[in-house]
């Protein structure tokens, strides 16, 4: 063996060893006279790029680069289980992240509110869960939206596009925000298309993909000329419909993408609204812990917690004013979704004559039927 | 001979030496994966060894997914000793956990030891019966146990989906659908202070076991002799079944008993959430331990680790989620090719017996 092959064994040992050691060091310079940033660290439950539920909420994060004392940083796909606690800790421990959002609706119980507790001065903010006054640690704050009314309107497309007068639903599980969104979207039909009917096929879960497909096409076999859904993300849902030649609403993100020719439009979130709301308060010294921001900050297609996808162009110019009219008249109030009478698909009368239900009213949060008209069945609620 | 069973065998080194160079291999093209996501080689090698083993406090978090990783290790590795390959680990581990819950929620007014011990039993029960299924399939009917432990998973994710939304929901959990929670006193506690749970213990004990059934006992001889040429074990008069089949239900026990932990330490119920991909993670464990109860504690806190580093990619480096998927598979699929590279050196072939 030669000196020089030698040489350059030792040399490349060396700099692996400093390269290691650099790294391990290795930290972000210090900023001098700079304060530091508020740290908010988001928790998805699936990919950032689902074209759904999580990537609304990355999309909602990626907003408060607006927000100059702002950093916020994320992580992806992280399964309700130890797992989810841990990425608290590391954003809190490692990152000094002050606020942490919980974003998939299984990690508040009870991984939220093991970190909370261990954690009191960091202040944690859940997606649409429900917070136990007197035995959940304060330092939690729950944000929601109620999107049935952007439902509605998406339906109300629906109902005025369909020729067969069949429109069909694909959704992950009979729980109530799910059928919240079908009875709202079938209401928006019936209401320009009173002849109108809707089958609803349940798939069990929120992210399976070929059986959201399988059901789609069963829908379509069966005649259904639009389809939507709620799973976590109906995008399979929507080219299924691009693929038959029939039509297709979105929800939770804008799908149009995947159906540039059979989209109309959809029910989407907007949470760069709600989380620049939270940063703009905590910046102001405001916490959830001593009451200064809300328990509950929830808000309806008013408060822009939600919105209505851009339309796709085989909507008319006549029917696009139709859906602004209405969308008008539900944001000055001269119009309400759920209104009596209301009968369910077994003929229990579930909203009386004359009864109006504001969209914020608790007991829609407990729903349990499905509208006469919709082919479908709720068990076990 | 008693000297020659303290040098370890060039047989034995070959069965640690290949798995580690096609670990290495793995972790060398996983850093090449990196790169060309934009991360630097060595930046991503220390992020993964920080987050796993850099302060006590990351350790912890090593340690907290090493354990549902043995006991779903030992379910593939010990029926492979056995000469039954099943990949019915997530199966096994949610049944586990759901007969657990089951078994928690059924002894609520009992005292904590026992309501706790009824749910281990139960989740042992659940899991062993169910990959002892899977192997009795093979060995009576034929039906290749690998597929059908595949399969079976699915069948295990569908009853407990059924089940937990239907006869077992709590009425109150309206959006996520689960069982009445396990109150607390009745749930596995934490090991001295720290974020460990039991399973960890468990975890342990039962490797430990496990290597001395195989190892220490003449029921471990005869497991070895099945699994190592079924003809030779029946011409001797083995009862080749009810060896089979004890050593399935032990292995699938053991998953069952970390869907018990999962249940008893991480959720107090049982939800879909349950079924969190340990037992796919456990498959690669009793491969790359080479189906050692010994050395899958150790590949189970290697794994634990680099699993645990996967918020630090994220964060730090930017690297996509899938990235630890990726990293598994990559090893994955090197464990399974250098499965034919056995026997192949002649430097680990054993010369002894020509002294």
């Amino acid at each position: 063996m030669n000196k020089s092959s030698q040489f350059t064994r030792r040399g490349f040992i060396t700099s692996l060893t400093m390269a290691g050691t650099a790294a391990a060091f290795a930290k972000p310079p210090l900023l001098k006279g700079v304060e530091p940033p508020l740290v908010m660290g988001f928790l998805y439950g699936g990919p950032k790029n689902d074209l759904g539920y999580n990537q609304s909420h990355a999309d909602g994060k990626q907003r408060l680069t607006s927000l100059p004392f702002v950093k916020a940083i994320d992580e992806s796909n992280i399964t309700e289980t130890v797992a989810v606690e841990e990425s608290m800790r590391d954003m809190i421990h490692q990152d000094g992240a002050r606020v942490i959002f919980a974003t998939s609706y299984g990690y508040l119980d009870p991984f939220v509110l093991r970190v909370a507790r261990e954690s009191p001065d960091v202040q944690f903010f859940h997606c649409g869960g429900s917070y136990r006054e007197g035995i959940d640690p304060p330092n939690i704050g729950i944000y929601f939206g109620f999107i049935d009314e952007v439902e509605y309107l998406a339906g109300l497309t629906a109902g005025l596009m369909t020729r067969t007068g069949r429109l069909g639903f694909v959704a992950a599980k009979p729980i109530p925000q799910v059928l919240r969104n079908i009875n709202s979207f079938m209401l928006g039909a019936r209401s320009v298309n009173p002849s109108v009917s809707m089958k609803v096929l349940f798939t069990g879960d929120w992210v399976l993909p070929l059986r959201e497909a399988e059901a789609a096409s069963s829908l379509a076999d069966q005649g259904a000329d639009v389809l939507t859904g709620h799973t976590g993300s109906p995008r399979v849902i929507v080219q299924v419909a691009e693929r038959r030649g029939i039509w297709a609403t979105g929800y939770q993100f804008d799908q149009s993408v995947v159906a540039p020719h059979r989209f109309l439009t959809g029910a989407e979130w907007s949470w760069g609204v709600v989380y620049k709301r939270y940063a703009q308060m905590i910046h102001e010294g405001k916490s959830v812990t001593n009451g200064t921001i809300p328990r509950r900050m929830t808000g309806t297609l008013k408060d822009q917690f939600c919105r209505l996808s851009p339309f796709g162009p085989a909507v008319t110019p006549a029917i696009r004013n139709k859906v602004a009219q209405v969308q008008e008249q539900l944001l000055n109030g001269s119009q309400t979704i759920y209104q009596g009478q209301l009968r369910d698909n077994r003929g229990r009368i579930v909203v009386p004559a004359g009864k109006t239900l504001s969209i914020e009213d608790p007991s829609l949060d407990g729903m349990n039927w499905l509208l006469e008209g919709i082919e479908g069945e709720v068990k076990y609620l | 001979m008693k000297r020659h069973s303290m040098i370890p065998s060039p047989r034995s080194i070959e069965s640690v030496a290949i798995p580690a160079i096609a670990f290495l291999l793995a972790m060398a093209l996983f850093g090449g994966f990196c790169v060309f996501w934009g991360a630097p080689f060595w930046g991503v090698f220390s992020s993964i060894y920080r987050a796993g083993f850099g302060s006590w406090y990351s350790w912890q978090n090593s340690l907290l997914r090493a354990a549902p990783l043995m006991l779903c290790g030992l379910c593939t590795a010990l029926p492979a000793r056995a000469g039954i390959i099943t990949v019915g680990n997530e199966g096994a581990f949610v049944m586990g956990g759901l007969a657990a819950a089951a078994a928690g929620l059924a002894t609520q007014s009992a005292p904590a030891w026992v309501s706790l011990s009824s749910m281990a039993v139960a989740g042992i029960i659940a899991g062993g019966l169910w990959i002892a299924l899977a192997a009795g399939l093979q060995h009576y009917r034929g039906v290749n146990a690998v597929i059908s432990s595949l399969l079976m998973n699915y069948i295990a994710i569908a009853f407990m989906l059924q089940l937990v939304e239907g006869p077992m929901r709590d009425p109150g959990s309206l959006n996520f659908p689960a069982t009445y929670p396990i109150s607390p006193s009745h749930q596995l506690g934490r090991l001295f202070n720290s974020r460990v749970h039991m399973g960890l213990v468990f975890g342990v004990v039962a490797s430990l076991l496990v290597w001395f059934l195989l190892e220490r006992t003449v029921w471990g001889m005869k497991v070895k002799v099945v699994g190592g040429n079924s003809r030779t074990a029946s011409l001797v008069g083995l009862p080749l079944g009810a060896i089979i089949l004890t050593a399935s239900f032990i292995g699938g026990g053991c998953a069952g008993l970390a869907g018990m932990v999962e249940v008893a330490a991480v959720h107090g119920r049982a939800s879909h959430a349950i079924a969190a991909g340990y037992g796919y993670a456990g498959i690669l464990v009793a491969f790359l331990s080479r189906q050692s109860p010994l050395r899958i504690v150790i590949v189970s806190l290697i794994l634990g680790a680099v699993i645990a580093s996967g918020g630090s990619l994220q964060r730090d480096l930017d690297l996509p989620d899938a990235s630890i998927a990726v990293f598994e598979g990559i090893v994955f699929l090197l464990i399974l090719a250098s499965e034919t590279l056995y026997g192949r050196f002649e430097f680990f072939r054993d010369t002894r017996d020509a002294f």
